[in-house]
């Protein structure tokens, strides 16, 4: 009988036990996926933001045209910028009507003059904001300068939050699964004492009777991987054209939520259940191994 | 071959239960282990499969120095040397095919072959017929052929049989002595601890005679008289 088919058995004989071991890992994975595709999404966001090292200066009303020019151009005379883009008064209409052109109510109350001009700036690098930020401040008609670092600050500071609770509830998920694979596996050992005390007097090699139980471990591990896998994929596929509004703008979920159907969706998905797979075979045989050691010591 | 060159084994917190045993058994051979309740049989047999660490002496089956024989190698010796036991230790759960092919399945033999040698070998032990019976289907003397047949089916060069006829009537006794005799007769070691006087008396082989852990006597030839004083009926 071969190994996968005795692990087979070993599960089909305690449907229960089985149960409780996918149900854990399933919870564990669910979990742990979310998180694990939340810290993700939020250093790609992270590292947009990052790579756009963007002031916008707004100017007050009295400010002129020639103000913003001489500005630009002092800053431009660094070196140290790679865009300034001039935003008028008439162009922050055109803006906001597109963005609220479903908003009739909206878009009858604005007029071109309550919107301020500002000025766009990219810097070459994130480093060279510092130098251009004190030149912004003690230009004429400047009124808000709205600068990248807070939202990157902001983002940073979510980022890690994610991370921490996320690391901390895997780790205790983790760790309770391994203890129930771990039970579930030292109970099958107690059980079938007998045979793996027949099967070492015929001389079964020590491998020969640990690796159906390993497998078995890793067998929960992967069906509960492949459920939370399911499920996460479905939770993702509803809230698509929500998150595409949100984060469409970034270039992998752009292309990646495009369209369900297309390769980059397909792929990041396979691979995503990939790793799903490999980590749930990891912690259950670990809980196999575990009770192994502690209940087959030869 | 098995040889013992001053073997000691103490349990914690005991007397030796076997001492200073020194003994060579040739391949081939037919030799009964005797001696009274307690006198150590079970502790040689057991020795030699690895399943207790002698705490004295050297213990040598064929090229194997039992004494540094790494735990990740034990199931070797155990494919080398077959076990049966008084009470069995059938899987009342699988059939008597399936108890035998236990010991060729371990070895990764494919189905057809295991098929072939499983029938063969209950051929050998007169159990032909019976292989989808199940052991609680089976009359003790039949599970004993089951027994055997399990042990010998990977080919041991050595078989070790603890008090196989215990739990046995005389006549089925006898008919499992024959099953052994034709073991040996095809080249398998067969060492036998047993309390069975008429078989020891009337077979005539090598006598291996224990007592309180000293070997009393070993005869070419030898009677179950050796350890009379302390005889224990069938
Ligand atoms: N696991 C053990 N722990 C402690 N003492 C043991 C253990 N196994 C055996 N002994 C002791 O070792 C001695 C020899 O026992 P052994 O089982 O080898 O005798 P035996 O000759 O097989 O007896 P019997 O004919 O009754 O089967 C006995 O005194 C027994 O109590
Ligand atoms: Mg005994």
């Amino acid at each position: 009988m071969s190994t996968l088919a005795t692990a087979a058995k070993h599960i089909r004989r305690s449907p229960y036990q089985a149960m409780a071991a996918t149900t854990t890992m399933f919870v564990t994975f669910l979990l742990a996926g979310i998180f694990f595709l939340s810290a993700v999404a939020s250093a790609f966001i992270l590292q947009y933001f990052e790579s756009k090292p963007q002031i916008t200066v707004f100017f007050a009303d009295k400010a002129t045209r020639e103000d913003a020019d001489a500005l630009a151009k002092t800053l431009e005379s660094t070196g140290k910028t790679s865009s300034t883009k001039y935003v008028s008064k008439e162009d922050a209409l055109v803006i906001y009507r597109e963005q609220n052109k479903s908003d009739p109510l909206l878009l009858e109350m604005v007029t071109a003059d309550i919107l301020p001009a500002s000025l766009e700036i990219s810097a070459k690098e994130p480093k060279y904001l510092a130098d251009l930020v004190p030149i912004i401040k003690a230009a004429n008609g400047v009124e808000e300068v709205i600068y990248q670092k807070d939202v990157v600050d902001a983002l940073i500071a979510w980022t890690n939050a994610i991370r921490l609770v996320g690391g901390v509830l895997t780790g205790l998920l983790a760790f309770n699964s391994i203890l129930t694979i771990m039970t579930v596996v030292s109970m099958k050992i107690a059980l079938k004492r007998e045979e793996i005390d027949v099967l070492r007097l015929v001389g079964a090699s020590r491998w020969y009777i640990r690796l159906p139980f390993i497998l078995e471990g890793g067998l929960y591990g992967i069906g509960g991987a492949l459920l939370s896998w399911v499920i996460i994929t479905l939770l993702v596929l509803w809230a698509r054209p929500v998150l595409l509004g949100f984060l469409g703008m970034i270039p992998p979920f752009g292309s990646i939520l495009l369209s369900p159907a297309a390769t980059p969706f397909i792929l990041s998905s396979l691979g995503f259940l990939g790793g799903l797979l490999v980590t749930g075979f990891f912690l259950g045989s670990v809980g196999s191994l575990i009770a192994l050691g502690r209940y087959l010591k030869f | 071959m098995i040889r013992f060159d001053h073997v000691s084994k103490c349990f914690s917190g005991h007397t030796d239960a076997l001492s200073e045993i020194t003994v060579e058994i040739q391949d081939g051979e037919f030799v009964f282990l005797i001696g009274p309740s307690g006198a150590g049989k079970t502790t040689f047999l057991r020795l030699l499969i690895r399943d207790i660490l002698s705490t004295g002496g050297k213990i040598f089956v064929d090229d194997w120095n039992l004494n540094t024989l790494p735990a990740g190698k034990v199931h070797l010796l155990r494919r080398f040397v077959g076990t049966v036991f008084q009470d069995f230790k059938l899987l009342t759960d699988r059939t008597v095919f399936e108890n035998v092919a236990l010991g060729l399945e371990i070895l990764g033999k494919g189905d057809k072959e295991i098929k072939d040698r499983v029938l063969d070998v209950l051929e050998l032990v007169g159990l032909a017929g019976k292989q989808q019976f199940f052991p609680l289907q089976l009359s003790a003397g039949e599970m004993q052929r089951t027994g055997i047949a399990r042990a010998i089916v990977g080919g041991p060069k050595i078989l070790l049989a603890d008090e196989p006829t215990g739990n046995l009537d005389p006549e089925t006794a006898w008919e499992i002595l024959s099953i052994l005799q034709e073991v040996n007769k095809m080249g398998t070691t067969v060492v036998m601890a047993t309390h069975n006087a008429s078989i020891v008396n009337d077979l005539k082989k090598r006598t291996i005679a224990l007592d309180h852990g000293i070997l009393v006597s070993d005869e070419k030839s030898g009677r179950y008289r050796a350890a009379a004083k302390h005889q224990k009926k069938p």
